[in-house]
């Protein structure tokens, strides 16, 4: 174990979180008018309709798939009988049709934001930066299931970047597993880390605006003058017409 | 019963003019931003034609409002949660920009930069959104005054339900003017589509807002509101709405569209309903119902029971006052002059419409008849079928018999009175003839006619007692610096981002204190901004001009004379 080992997967780690963590809540108690979906459905929609279900739901089951890879212990799918080969198979199986819409709908997505006039001048820097890191993860998770497809894969992540991530959550990481864990996946776990650093900065807080609530409440909501009422308006928001666009 | 009370508004369209100023005030006063360039939560349309955005009533396109299911029950038209949750990602049937129109300004700096030449610059129109050079082919009433007609009208969703050769002649026959605001439902369709519930319908006073810190942009409201009235603020992804000026209605006066009609023809008040029976009003099977049924969940002010139940469910007494004399009330439910627009998508909407006679009128003088007589009107209402359809098609889902029924009463009521008016005997038997006593006629004309400024908008203030402090008022201008949260620009992710301030208190506090200072209003010790609509016409704002020469030595060691925050020529007080 050497410094760097302990910088990389130790400390980033637990820095990456915190700033998930607290990033999250202080955008969240000080920039509520700017949580948002920043949707660009309203220039564009033909690619858009291809391109953005295709990539929400493929990063759906791509999200379970980290859940069961990262979340529960290869002990665990041993003891309810699930073979080594089978859970390959599966994990590999549905992770890479996940992958391949995720990739196919970022890819039109990235297209559609480069090409499309109105939408490339909605294009904040932040929105540039995240798409960069968000590709360069998904790429190099793509990568690595690729790989396992063809039987390339040196390691098994179940034994090494598993345990790791579950470590940190337990608070005695362990390093060494990380270091065996093989150079694809460590820059995926990489920019992930960097990814989670930055999430709660840019537009991707919109993922923890879910609307689960809409099952349950009545449609009508009814709310009094008083009671938080957003007497909004002030500056923000009201740029005149042509002016300042970012 | 449970009584609630509503803001709501009626129009007189037999006086619209089709001028718009309504709609430049109220986007002067709400829209004049970079992200809602294209909306007018005012907007004018010229009838018949396609509205905006386009063709909004076709609701088989749209699916706009709601329907009754197989079960006899209320659905949204978009169909389950579920499904609209499954759609979050792309909504298959939100408008785009074209369909509205894609907002555009004029290159206006080649008319001043162009180097001279033999023929005049022209200030090419460039797209407000990629800011490209752009053609200008279509706009929020780009068939204004049936323009384009007759192939652009054919594509009027509410034309095309009326019979086809009745079609044929109908631009050369009728065309009115129709202004649409928000329709502040009482059953609301935006709010029911909001996943985020973001949208919310006001106790007091039903005024539907969106909430823009809860707002995430599912743009799922565009797709509800089957009037097309909630936007999508491309720039902060927002949707935004008619607010009904309630920082203005809250202080008694009437909304920025109303206030500045030409035609002053916007009747603002307030009407008690009863919030228990509006699901099984808006659930009643047959459309053409769906006007009674609506009348019937609005209360009789002046029933002491109702009364009773408004003082039980925390109704103030000057609200209750003001729905005694809401002409709102008078026009819906006294005179039953008043339609709903489009009652049919089942929203109950709250800004009701007196239909145009006018045309009637002027199709019976341009044959030679006397347009104002009492039998001539009659016969020729019951005779010219096609704006009677047409207007039934708009505000009571096809019921021709009621939009007759008001407009012999308007007839009635222009006969009537221009007997009167020339001093000849009142002929009973006009006001007899459309149910009415020569009393309800003189009162119905003094409202629609002389329209008194004071009878028009009976609109009772905000009760502060009703709960906490506005947040107008709780805010102060504490972060009013440069830099600070509560100023101009964005946070600290750019767009859109960081705190908010109420609309008025800057304004507010900065008048307070400019009333009890002897001071500049920018003293010179506080950080600051350029700020001319705070600037009081002493000295001027720092930073508006460069440094003055008297603050760097002048070539001849004098002062520069400048027109500094220093200088004591220009600091004395104004006349
Ligand atoms: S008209 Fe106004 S209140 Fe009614 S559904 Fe549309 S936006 Fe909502
Ligand atoms: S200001 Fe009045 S008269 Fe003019 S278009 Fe608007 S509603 Fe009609």
């Amino acid at each position: 174990m050497n410094a760097l080992d302990v910088v990389l997967w130790v400390i980033l780690p637990y820095i990456s979180l915190a700033v998930f963590v607290v990033g999250h809540y202080w955008r969240y108690r000080y920039d509520k008018f700017g949580w948002t979906t920043r949707s660009t459905q309203l220039y564009e929609r033909r690619l858009l309709r291809w391109g953005s279900p295709l990539f929400h739901f493929g990063i759906l089951f791509v999200l379970l798939g980290h859940v069961m890879g990262l979340g529960i212990p290869k002990s665990w799918t041993d003891a309810v009988g699930l073979s080594e080969q089978t859970y390959h198979a599966l994990a590999i199986g549905v992770g890479a049709i996940a992958g391949i819409g995720t990739l196919a709908g970022l890819a039109i997505l990235i297209y559609r934001r480069r090409t499309v006039g109105p939408v490339f001048s909605a294009t904040t820097k932040n929105d540039k930066l995240m798409y960069v890191v968000l590709t360069a993860t998904i790429l190099f998770g793509m990568s690595n299931t690729v790989l396992g497809v063809l039987g390339h894969e040196g390691v098994d992540y179940r034994d090494t970047v598993s345990p790791w991530f579950r470590s940190i959550f337990y608070f005695s990481p362990d390093p060494e597993l990380m270091r065996e864990a093989g150079l694809g996946f460590q820059l995926h776990a990489l920019s992930a880390l960097v990814l989670f650093a930055i999430w709660p900065f840019t537009r991707l807080v919109h993922v923890f605006s879910a609307p689960l609530g809409y099952f349950t409440r009545p449609y009508i909501v009814y709310r009094s003058r008083d009671t938080e009422l957003g007497n909004r308006a002030a500056p923000r928001g009201w740029d005149r017409v042509g002016g300042g666009r970012r | 019963m449970r009584v609630m009370a509503q803001m709501g508004m009626v129009m007189n369209l037999d006086k619209c003019i089709g001028c718009h100023t309504c709609s430049v005030t109220c986007k002067q006063a709400w829209t004049n931003r970079t992200g809602v360039e294209y909306v007018w939560f005012n907007n004018v349309e010229t009838r018949p034609g396609q509205g905006y955005p386009r063709t909004y009533e076709d609701q088989e396109k749209w699916k706009g409002g709601w329907e009754v299911g197989r079960n006899g029950k209320l659905r949204l038209r978009t169909g389950s949660r579920l499904k609209r949750l499954l759609t979050i990602f792309s909504n298959p049937i939100q408008p785009s920009i074209d369909d509205y129109y894609e907002p555009w300004t004029y290159d206006y700096e080649t008319l001043t930069n162009a180097p001279l030449q033999e023929h005049t610059p022209v200030a090419r129109p460039r797209s407000l959104l990629s800011n490209e050079p752009m053609k200008v082919e279509w706009s929020a009433n780009w068939d204004d005054d049936l323009g384009g007609a007759p192939e652009l009208t054919q594509a009027d969703p509410v034309l095309q339900k009326i019979s086809a050769q009745v079609k044929q002649q109908f631009e050369q026959t009728y065309m009115f003017y129709l202004p649409r605001i928000c329709e502040h439902c009482i059953n609301p369709s935006c709010a029911a589509s909001c996943p985020s519930g973001a949208i919310y319908k006001r106790e007091e006073d039903g005024i539907v807002l969106v909430d823009q810190d809860r707002c995430r942009g599912w743009r799922m409201c565009v797709t509800g509101c089957p009037y097309k009235k909630v936007y999508f603020n491309h720039r902060t992804g927002k949707a935004e709405k008619c607010t009904f000026c309630f920082p203005r209605v809250e202080v008694g006066i009437p909304t920025v569209c109303s206030e500045t009609c030409v035609g002053r023809l916007r009747y603002i008040g307030v009407v008690l309903y009863d919030a228990d029976r509006v699901l099984e009003a808006a659930s009643t099977p047959d459309e053409q119902d769906l006007y009674q049924a609506q009348r019937s969940v609005l209360l009789d002010p002046d029933d002491p029971q109702v009364v009773r139940a408004a003082e039980q469910a925390g109704i103030p007494r000057d609200w209750i006052d003001a729905a005694q004399r809401s002409p709102i009330h008078a026009l819906i439910n006294r005179y039953e002059v008043a339609l709903p627009l489009h009652p049919e998508y089942r929203t109950m909407p709250m800004v009701w419409y007196i239909p145009p006679l006018s045309p009637v009128v002027d199709a019976l003088t341009g044959t030679g008849h006397d347009g104002e007589d009492a039998g001539n009107i009659f016969g020729a209402i019951e005779s010219l079928r096609i704006p009677v359809e047409y207007l039934a098609e708009l505000f009571t889902a096809g019921d021709t018999g009621r939009v007759t029924g008001v407009l012999r009463k308007l007839g009635a009521m222009r006969s009537y009175m221009r007997d009167l008016n020339l001093g000849r005997p009142a002929d009973e038997s006009i006001a007899a003839a459309v149910g009415m006593t020569g009393r309800d006629i003189q009162d119905m004309h003094r409202l629609l006619a002389v329209a008194k400024y004071d009878e028009r908008y009976v609109i009772p203030t905000a009760h502060a007692e009703q709960g906490p402090e506005r947040e107008e008022y709780d805010s102060g201008c504490s972060l009013d610096y440069d830099g600070g949260p509560g100023m101009g620009g964005w946070g600290p992710f750019g767009e859109t981002s960081g705190g908010s301030t109420p609309i008025a208190v800057e304004n507010f506090h900065m008048l307070a204190a400019r009333q009890t200072t002897d001071t500049l209003a920018a003293p010179g010790d506080r950080e600051q901004r350029v700020n001319l609509l705070n600037w009081d016409g002493k000295g001027s704002p720092v930073g508006l001009f460069p440094p003055q020469p008297h603050e760097r030595p002048g070539p001849h060691g004098e002062d520069g004379g400048g027109v500094g925050p220093d200088s004591p020529a220009v600091t004395d007080p104004k006349p």
